[in-house]
């Protein structure tokens, strides 16, 4: 099995280690991963700014990029959920929307590209959860943890309790539940900039839930909201430390996680 | 009073705007006919889902409607009570107002309760349904008292909506009660007694 | 529109949310109201096993009814003249609200008394009706919490849901007597006395007045039936007791036949509510009881919703606000942000498409979300509100500055080479980032840090260790 890891613009420029940690973890698991170097972004945030010409161009140079494989990772659910919510809509053109139900898209079609690519996208828990069938990953990390399931983690890819059967799994870990976890932290992209008091109030409203729990870390798997609910967090001087879920499920007694921390 | 034109300007941008869209198949895979758990205890499950919304519910055989009704009236003090053309006369004591000529809006506003039957009642919703027919009345006969006491006999319960749906006649005007008046507009809690009856009073022959 | 004109010249949403956000007293009773309805709601949704598959039938319903829409509505029509009744159509708002006004005036009375309508408020039609000459009562406690006040609806089940009990004592007391009864000297706040002072404020009016006005929620077109759902009791005292009823109801509250009215009745009471049931529902076909019955067909901008493909399904809308109740945006927002009759989710999807983008305030309202997807999820017609606000995104004009960032982004984005170096050049002048950053960023840094930019990018540290492995 060929396993790309499609790391996201925003893993890759700001989060790298999140990055080296998913190579970690999937290497530990026997799983050799590759990395295709012409990727680049999922497109998310020009579509759902409202361009979506730029996002589909973005969307087919994604298809181009990933096809070959069979199956690609995203530590990210933002992205991948993007993938496999809007890459349909994108692909779908006035004339395949009126066309009777039943029938696919022209071989051949951009359409029919993006059908073939999006079932083999994963976020990072569904492939470990469902593709490998793993829960416990070995990893050993003895804090005090809070897990904000990220709206697209929760309500677009339905990720249920695959992130948290993961984090119970861990050596020396507490997982402590989270109030108002469903509730979004009120990142949605340009929406900090475009709204930033009603952004900034969901937010103080979130980080009072994750202090209110005593974790030492906040768990989630999408960086951007982490980076959001860490903005304020360290703003704040609130002591509790962000962590995508790759790097907490990374990490082991021995610390041979170097590449995580890097 | 429709300008000239506006009907078929409204037909003819509709038609224009769903031009070439694909036909919708309705697809009813929810429940229709009752659950077999249920249907055993329909008049338990009515009376439990009526008392939810702060109705009192009494729940009685045949002989004991009488009693009854009689004894929930004198504990209301209701004496001066509306009765609707086709309701078992034995049921309110002494000489109740009828709507023969119809009574006024005020008149109505004057009596102490109104007493009446129903064409159906939903167990899992604790609805009454009432459609004007014989022991019932026209509809402002239990919408102006501030009292209504209905009686439900067991052959008129059905377990959910579909069924209830199912027995009612479009082309008579149905009023749907579930429990007294209340409203939730004061910070999204429910209080009992607004402008319809503030009390509900239900009597279900077993 | 011609309605919404105490809406017209708002600023836009983020500006309107921005003062509302600040205003404590407001946040505390949105936070307590729509905390209090989501778990009733999910209690409600949870009882029903075949919740699933309701909410399925439900959505299939209107989408099929939307597909033949002229068909149903011609049926409607016959149907509701055979039974009596006369049907009136209006294009827009200013028809809708000539023809109220006439079939007033026809009959030689001065006021009217009004069910809760969410259609006549998007025509405006009080305003209109007091322009002719006549006085429209409200009589829904939540709308008259509003009339009294002098104030705009927030909310679409519970117009007066910014206000708490200790407002509505005071607008009470100082407002009832310019309207007729005036309230009990020692009023307290408990909401039972509340609901007691309305109940005496409106007996004489519904008693006496002979004209009375309604929307619906549903219009079966089979039967020319109208249905009604309502609480308090002032919704069949409208509809009963006065000699002449006019309703007017947009043409997408149509249903096909009598028996898809047992689909929407488990989903809306427990959808909007969190009740099994509402305390009452009336139906009735045609002239009945001797009344005279009118209905009034409305589009008013129904028929360019319907003609886009994706913003279409906003017409599947049964008005039971579970969207409003669940968003993280309108609970600290308000409904008075939106400016417009339909706030919270469903309003940034139908007003924009309602009435344009033409306007500052329509234009900003596709963004006023963070597509959390909690207003999908509780939709019990399943109206994928984020699909439709990112198409909307798509349809409004840019900011000039926005659009030259974005095409930047898109022209990094476009080749793989160009990110790295673009991100080798974040590396370099890491150091230099300022702790608030200049222009529309600054948004960002007012309240958060931003993370520090690492030395070196994944895609370089994977050609610098062959993957790690070096």
């Amino acid at each position: 099995m060929r396993v790309a890891l499609f790391i996201t613009c925003v893993n890759d420029t700001l989060f790298p280690g999140t990055g080296r940690a998913v190579v970690t973890l999937l290497r530990r698991l026997g799983c050799d991963v590759e990395f295709p170097r012409a990727q680049t972004c999922c497109g998310q945030m020009h579509v759902n700014t409202g361009y979506p010409e730029e996002g589909r161009r973005l969307a087919r140079h994604f298809v181009d990029v990933f096809a070959e494989y069979d199956a690609v990772v995203a530590p990210s659910g933002s992205c991948a959920a993007m993938v496999r919510e809007q890459y349909p809509r994108l692909a779908r053109t006035p004339a395949a929307a009126g066309a009777p139900a039943g029938e696919g898209p022209p071989p051949g079609s951009f359409a029919a590209e993006v059908a073939e690519t999006v079932p083999k996208v994963y976020e990072l828990s569904e492939f470990l959860v469902d593709v490998l069938g793993v829960t416990d990953v070995g990893a050993y990390f003895p804090h005090r943890v809070t897990y904000h399931p990220t709206c697209h983690s929760l309500r677009g890819l339905h990720l249920e309790d695959r992130p948290t059967r993961l984090l119970e799994q861990v050596r020396g870990l507490e997982l402590v539940p989270l109030p108002g976890a469903d509730e979004c932290c009120g990142f949605g992209g340009t929406f900090a900039l475009k709204n930033p008091a009603i952004s900034a109030a969901m937010c103080a409203d979130k980080v009072h839930n994750v202090t209110t729990t005593g974790a030492e870390v906040l768990c989630a798997a999408d960086n951007s909201c982490l980076m959001h609910i860490g903005g304020t967090l360290v703003r704040q001087r609130a002591g509790v430390r962000i962590m995508h879920l790759a790097e907490i499920l990374a990490a082991t007694e021995s610390g041979d996680d170097r590449t995580v921390r890097g | 009073m429709t300008a000239a034109g506006s009907r078929e300007l409204i037909l003819s941008r509709i038609r224009s705007a769903v031009a070439g869209a694909g036909e919708v198949e309705i697809t009813r895979a929810y429940r229709t006919s009752p659950d077999p758990v249920r249907a055993t205890g329909l008049v338990e499950l009515l009376a439990e889902r009526v008392a939810d919304y702060r109705a009192v519910v009494h729940v009685v055989d045949e002989g004991e409607a009488v009693a009854t009704i009689a004894a929930a009236l004198a504990r209301r003090g209701a004496t001066r009570l509306v009765v609707p053309e086709g309701l078992p006369p034995e049921w309110v004591p002494g000489e109740p107002v009828t709507d023969d000529p119809p009574l006024s809006a005020a008149e109505l506003d004057g009596v102490d309760g109104v007493v009446t039957g129903c064409a159906v009642a939903i167990a899992e919703t604790g609805t009454i349904v009432l459609d004007a027919g014989p022991g019932q009345g026209r509809r402002a006969l239990t919408l102006v008292p501030d009292y209504h006491l209905c009686v439900v006999r067991a052959g008129q319960i059905v377990a959910g909506v579909p069924e209830a749906v199912g027995r009612l006649d479009p082309s008579r005007p149905l009023t749907w009660i579930s429990g007294p008046s209340a409203t939730s507009d004061i910070e999204l809690n429910r209080v009992e007694g607004v402008h319809g009856p503030r009390a509900l009073e239900v009597v279900v022959i077993r | 529109m011609n309605g919404d004109a105490t809406f017209l010249g708002m600023p836009a949403f983020p500006a309107n949310a921005a003062v509302a956000v600040r205003d404590s007293q407001l946040r505390y009773n949105l936070r307590k109201a729509t905390h209090t309805i989501r778990g009733k709601r999910a209690a409600a949704v949870g009882e029903l096993p075949d919740w699933a598959e309701l909410r399925r039938a439900g959505k299939e319903i209107k989408d099929h009814t939307l597909r033949n829409l002229e068909r149903y509505l011609v049926r409607m029509e016959e149907a509701v003249t055979a039974a009596g009744g006369h049907v009136h159509w209006a294009a827009d708002a200013a028809e809708a609200n000539r023809i109220v006004a006439d079939l007033v005036k026809a009959t030689g009375e001065t006021s009217v008394v009004k069910v809760k309508s969410m259609a006549t408020q998007e025509i405006g039609l009080n305003e209109a009706l007091e322009l002719e000459g006549i006085t429209a009562y409200e009589t829904d406690l939540a709308e008259l919490i509003v009339q009294l006040g002098d104030d705009r609806p927030s909310h679409i089940l519970v117009p007066a849901i910014h206000r708490n009990r200790a407002e509505i004592r005071e607008i009470f007391r100082e407002r009832m007597a310019d309207w007729g009864r005036a309230a009990p000297e020692d009023l307290t706040d408990d909401p039972r006395a509340l609901a007691e002072a309305a109940r005496l404020h409106l007996r004489e009016r519904f008693l006496s007045t002979r004209v009375a006005i309604s929307g619906a929620n549903f219009m079966i077109a089979d039967t020319g039936t109208l249905v009604v759902l309502e609480s308090e009791g002032n919704g069949r005292m409208c509809l009963t007791l006065p000699e002449t009823l006019i309703s007017v109801v947009g043409i997408e509250k149509l249903l096909p036949s009598w028996q898809d009215l047992e689909v929407f009745l488990q989903l809306l009471p427990r959808s909007s509510t969190g009740e099994r049931m509402n305390p009452y529902t009336s139906t009735w076909t045609g002239a009945v009881e001797g009344q005279e019955f009118h209905l009034v067909l409305l589009d008013n901008g129904r028929t360019n919703v319907l003609a886009d493909e994706i913003g279409r399904q906003a017409l599947r809308c049964i008005r039971c606000s579970a969207c409003l109740n669940v968003c993280p945006v309108y609970e600290r927002a308000g409904g008075h942000a939106y400016g417009s009759v339909y706030p919270g989710p469903i309003g940034a999807i139908l007003t924009p498409q309602l009435r344009g983008t033409a306007s500052k305030l329509d234009a900003s309202l596709p963004y006023a979300s963070t597509l959390c997807g909690a207003c999908f999820d509780a939709c019990p017609v399943a109206i994928d509100i984020p699909e439709v606000l990112v198409h909307l995104r798509g349809k409004v004009r840019h900011a000039r500055v926005e659009r030259l960032g974005m095409r930047a982004a898109g022209w990094v984005f476009n080749r793989p080479a160009r990110l790295a170096r673009a991100q080798r050049l974040g590396g370099r002048l890491r150091r230099f980032v300022p702790g608030r950053l200049p222009g529309p960023l600054s948004a960002w840094t007012d309240t958060r840090d931003i993370p520090d930019i690492p030395p070196e990018s994944f895609r370089d540290w994977w050609d610098r260790t062959d993957g790690g492995v070096q």
